[in-house]
């Protein structure tokens, strides 16, 4: 290490140290620019929202499971959104069905998911004090509160909140005239989106620079553990597909407020033929998602990497094909770029680009299904310990094949035209991405709270919370599938106007109790939460005898996370159970040369030369 | 009042459940369970993951082989659709197939490797061979798929057959308007700026073709022929579904978009088929299209073959039912529209008759 270097590590110390004793509560805790507490803020903020966005599919789960009901208790809540017969307003229906798809899938599985865990794990993994720019670091968490906040307004407009379904496609969502929600309410979901794509890009640069830049000495790309490599890979695809999103934002916004005709043409509407000529509602397909597909990944991929790391951990095993997992992910990360148009078959899309896309979408297929075999191949001779991380990581396994197997319909095209918008779609996405990456950052919530804050979450309501959830999601979604089959279709206030849609009525009504239950389970892990926060049990330093970096800080790590040098690492984080160890853990910065009970022949070269230094 | 009682009563609720929680979680400390690096519940954890997957199974098969109170697979009505069908089947055979083998895998290990104390893990970091295996496994069936699923598509998206009947659906809030091209088997152009209140489907009266086209309150198809839907919208995008059919095309405005397909069955051997003497196909709109989505139906009627020509040459002309609309007809072709319409010369006495008739 060179002299430049120690200067800047004693002087960071030294910061830390100052920060330590100056640091008023607003630069502490709301304007901070620890990576520690912004990715806090990030984690409450997504609890937050899930919470609302999960209510929020309650309330339509009521609709559509009793069609019947009379809903007057819900008024003081929902006011006038409540018709004079105690139903809900069916315009109002698809607000609901429209903020709670944009709610989950931007605020909480890509803001509440990636913000907490990239910010929480890249500088303590790598082995850095603190992101590259802490600065733009607040600034992404900032912005994203303050898309939150705008969102949030909408909900109060007169006319309501945007209404045209989460992906907001044209014409529906420019013409006022065709759906009040597309009003004011569309304006501000689109301010809000361009607040949150802006965060989202803060947060991915940095995410990028750091992982590239600040490793500390060792950390090789082959050593990085898996959960960096997802973020990075994450980061990545942010980077590239979020920007299109804002250029289709941008252009909606011109034709909703300037007359322009980027995606309108031959409209008559409201006893009027609108001038707009030449435009084309496919071309916004094509950019949402151009976005909208690798934002599945960047919802996934988070949620696999925080899945390996516990996995490994708690099978006591290295995670299996290490290097299958980082190709898989690379594979998936750039196939994912040239799939987008499986969302758009029956759009009236070339055929021919049709059989393209249709070839890619089912390649995509064979990483994945690489991945699901890996984790089950870690679990194989391992010494598992069920602790409440590792249940949901094996939940997020057995969602992510139960899910990803109906994918392979969906992306056939000659099977998505009868397919296509219907049940079936929502129980596959549900599964392979909703319910998958929830489960990932609940998993990540129990595994690393102890760094977070400290103490340990209760592992009994942990498992409870944990079975309660687990077998609700699958009641609810699993049967989504058959109601898909027999063709019903999604975004559909009621099914009574249609005789096709008369039967499933019980199973309806069973799948919104299952919805109703799961959601309220949610309060136990609230509660454990909230109170392991205060008063939970003191964790001990390395509580689930981990390998990576962050357990090598104290128990609560200052700004700079280290307090003396950073330490330096020597061998990859999957050490677990080495034949000759004596323990069943070699944390990372364990040098070969200190172990040559179980080096591996490969790796006495490497020991000597260390040893050298 | 009643809401200060029930805030008092909530919170004093979560009150005891803390306080409870807090002593028992003393009482572990104090029992020593948080020095142990095995969560406590770890074996019951365990069996329960072997539970969920017996009792998981059983519920998949029970409820995927007739345990739900209504079937879930539609009869069939389309040609495409029997092979579309027929690879759905397939795609699921096999799906479910890696579906039961790896579930059992993943909480069958999951209960096997559970913590034993005094074993150890195998450090079993990669075998290159079984990568190789399951990359290559996978693709190969997945290739099998593509391979018949780019047949099926391209059959079913390739040019309708030239006998096709023609028929244009278009989509509106909320509902749908279908047009025939009468006698000449021609559709007339169609324009959005020419629509009004009457005029809804914006026919273009300068064209020929138009004359004769004729707009019926139902969709009616014939057996046994292949149909071909000129599909577009009015006002945002539609999506025409027939889920008997196995048929989806979006509506789309300003570009029209077409499917084609063969019925195989008509309404009345369906009624027959499905013991529902009221049955009758629907046309569903599949795409949001604002507050009336859920409603946006439209009635299909399959006939014989012979059944539809009668149908067919039944109807009258919609300029003729409307014939304030020869005004837009050019000077020099009113005297062709009056003929394809079928309006008689004098206009007058036409309302004269109508209303002898009436009487
Ligand atoms: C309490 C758990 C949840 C329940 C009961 C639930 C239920 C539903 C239902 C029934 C729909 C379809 C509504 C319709 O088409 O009419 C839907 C839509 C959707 N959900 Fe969920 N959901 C839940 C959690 C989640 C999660 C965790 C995500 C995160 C990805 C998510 C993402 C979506 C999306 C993207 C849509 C599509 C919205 C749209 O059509 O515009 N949901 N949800
Ligand atoms: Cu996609
Ligand atoms: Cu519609």
């Amino acid at each position: 290490m060179s002299v430049a270097d120690i200067q800047i590590e004693k002087d960071l110390h030294h910061d830390g140290h100052d920060d330590h004793h100056e640091q008023s509560f607003i630069s502490k805790y709301i304007f901070s620019t620890d990576h520690k507490t912004i990715a806090k803020q990030f984690l409450i903020t997504g609890i937050f929202w899930a919470l609302i966005g999960g209510g929020l599919s309650v309330i339509f789960r009521l609709q559509l499971g009793f069609p019947d009901m009379e809903l007057y208790w819900l008024k003081p809540l929902l006011g006038k959104w409540i018709t004079a017969e105690g139903k809900i307003d069916s315009e109002f229906y698809l607000a609901l069905v429209t903020m709670h798809g944009t709610i989950m899938v931007f605020f909480v599985l890509t803001a509440g998911l990636s913000g907490t865990f990239a910010n929480f794990l890249i500088p303590l993994q790598i082995g850095a004090r603190d992101m590259a720019s802490g600065f733009m670091n607040m600034l992404s968490y900032w912005f994203f509160f303050v898309s939150g906040v705008i969102m949030f307004i909408s909900f109060f407009l007169e006319t309501g909140p945007a209404s045209g379904g989460w992906t907001v496609y044209p014409p529906l969502s420019a013409l006022p005239q065709a759906i009040q929600g597309s009003g004011a309410g569309m304006t501000m979901w689109l301010v809000s989106m361009v607040f949150f794509i802006a965060s989202t890009l803060l947060g991915g640069i940095n995410y990028i620079t750091t992982i590239i830049n600040m490793r500390t000495e060792g950390m090789s790309f082959t050593r990085l553990p898996l959960t960096v490599w997802a973020l990075f890979l994450t980061a990545i695809l942010g980077l590239l597909s979020f920007p299109v999103l804002v250029a289709a934002a941008l252009l909606l916004v011109f034709d909703r407020s300037f007359g322009t005709s980027f995606y309108l043409s031959d409209i008559y509407i409201g006893g009027e033929a609108l001038p707009h000529i030449g435009g084309s509602p496919i071309l916004y397909q094509h950019l949402f998602w151009f976005l909208g597909h690798p934002e599945v990944y960047i919802v996934i991929l988070p949620a696999l990497g925080i899945t390996s790391e516990i996995i490994s951990t708690n099978s006591r095993k290295p995670i299996f094909g290490y290097r299958a997992m980082i190709g898989s992910m690379l594979a998936i990360g750039f196939l994912s770029f040239i799939v987008w148009a499986h969302h758009m078959f029956v759009t009236g899309l070339n055929p021919f680009l049709g059989s393209i896309f249709m070839f890619l979408t089912l390649i995509i297929a064979v990483p994945s299904a690489v991945k699901a075999f890996n984790y089950i191949t870690t679990l194989w001779r391992g010494n598992i310990k069920f602790t409440t991380a590792m249940l949901f990581s094996i939940g997020l396994v057995s969602f992510f094949i139960s899910g990803g197997l109906t994918g392979i319909f969906l992306g056939n095209s000659a099977l998505d035209i009868n397919l296509h918008d219907t049940y079936f779609v929502v129980a596959h996405f549900h599964l392979v991405m909703g319910s998958a990456a929830f489960f990932g950052m609940l998993a990540g919530v129990y595994h690393w709270f102890p760094k977070m804050f400290g103490r340990m979450m209760d592992e009994r309501l942990g498992s409870i919370h944990f079975w309660l959830t687990f077998v609700g999601v699958y009641l609810v979604f699993f049967p989504l599938h058959y109601i898909g089959i027999a063709g019903f279709p999604r975004r559909y206030y009621s099914f009574t106007s249609f005789d096709a849609f008369q039967t499933f009525t019980d199973l309806n009504s069973f799948v919104s109790i299952a919805a109703a239950l799961t959601f309220f389970a949610q309060f136990i892990f609230l509660f454990n939460f909230f109170y392991s926060i205060f008063a939970g049990r003191k964790a001990s330093l390395n509580p689930w005898k981990s390998n990576t970096l962050e357990w090598t800080t104290p128990r609560l790590p200052g700004h700079g996370n280290w307090p003396g040098a950073i330490p330096k690492v020597f061998r990859w984080a999957y050490d677990y159970s080495k034949p000759g160890a004596k323990d069943d853990f070699i944390p990372q910065t364990v040098p070969l040369s200190e172990t040559p009970e179980s080096n591996l022949p490969n790796e006495v070269e490497e020991a000597k030369a260390e040893a050298k230094k | 009042m009643l809401n200060l009682i029930i805030v008092i009563a909530v919170v004093l609720i979560l009150a005891i459940l803390v306080t409870v929680f807090r002593v028992i979680t003393l009482v572990n400390v104090a029992k020593g369970e948080g020095s142990k690096s095995v969560p406590p519940t770890n074996r019951i954890n365990a069996l329960l993951l072997m539970l969920f997957l017996i009792a998981g199974l059983f519920g998949f098969f029970y409820f995927s082989f007739g345990g739900l109170q209504d079937d879930f697979v539609l009869p069939l009505a389309s040609e495409h659709g029997a092979v579309t069908d027929r690879l759905f089947w397939i795609t699921m055979g096999i799906t479910c197939f890696v579906f039961i083998v790896t579930q059992i895998f993943l909480f069958g290990f999951a209960y096997k490797y559970q913590h034993k104390e005094g074993n150890k893990a195998d450090f079993y970091p990669h075998n290159n061979k079984l990568e190789v295996i399951w990359t290559a496994i996978p693709a190969i069936v997945l290739a099998l798929l593509i391979v018949s699923g780019w047949k099926a598509w391209s059959d079913i998206t390739g040019k309708a057959p030239d006998n096709a009947e023609v028929i244009e659906v278009m989509g509106y809030q909320f509902s749908w308007s279908v047009r025939y091209p009468g006698a000449d088997k021609s559709l007339g152009d169609s324009d959005f700026q020419k629509m009004d209140v009457t005029n809804s489907m914006g026919i273009d009266f300068t064209d020929q073709a138009s004359f004769d086209d004729f707009i019926p309150t139902q969709l009616v198809l014939p057996k046994g022929r292949p149909v071909l839907l000129k599909i577009r919208a009015k006002d945002v995008i539609h999506s025409v579904f027939q889920p008997h059919f196995r048929m989806q095309m979006n509506a789309v405005p300003g570009m029209p978009t077409r499917f084609w397909f063969v019925p195989t069955k008509t309404t009345e051997e369906m009624r027959e088929e499905t013991g529902n003497p009221d049955f009758n196909y629907e046309l569903v709109c599949n795409k949001i299209c604002g507050y009336g989505h859920f409603g946006m139906k439209y009635s299909i009627l399959v006939l014989e073959a012979d059944e539809y020509d009668q149908w067919y040459a039944d109807q009258q002309a919609w300029l003729k039912l409307n014939d304030d609309y020869l005004s837009e007809v050019p000077d020099n072709l009113k005297e062709a529209a009056r003929i394809a319409a079928g309006i008689d010369n004098v206009i007058s006495v036409d309302k004269a008759d109508k209303a002898l008739v009436s009487n």
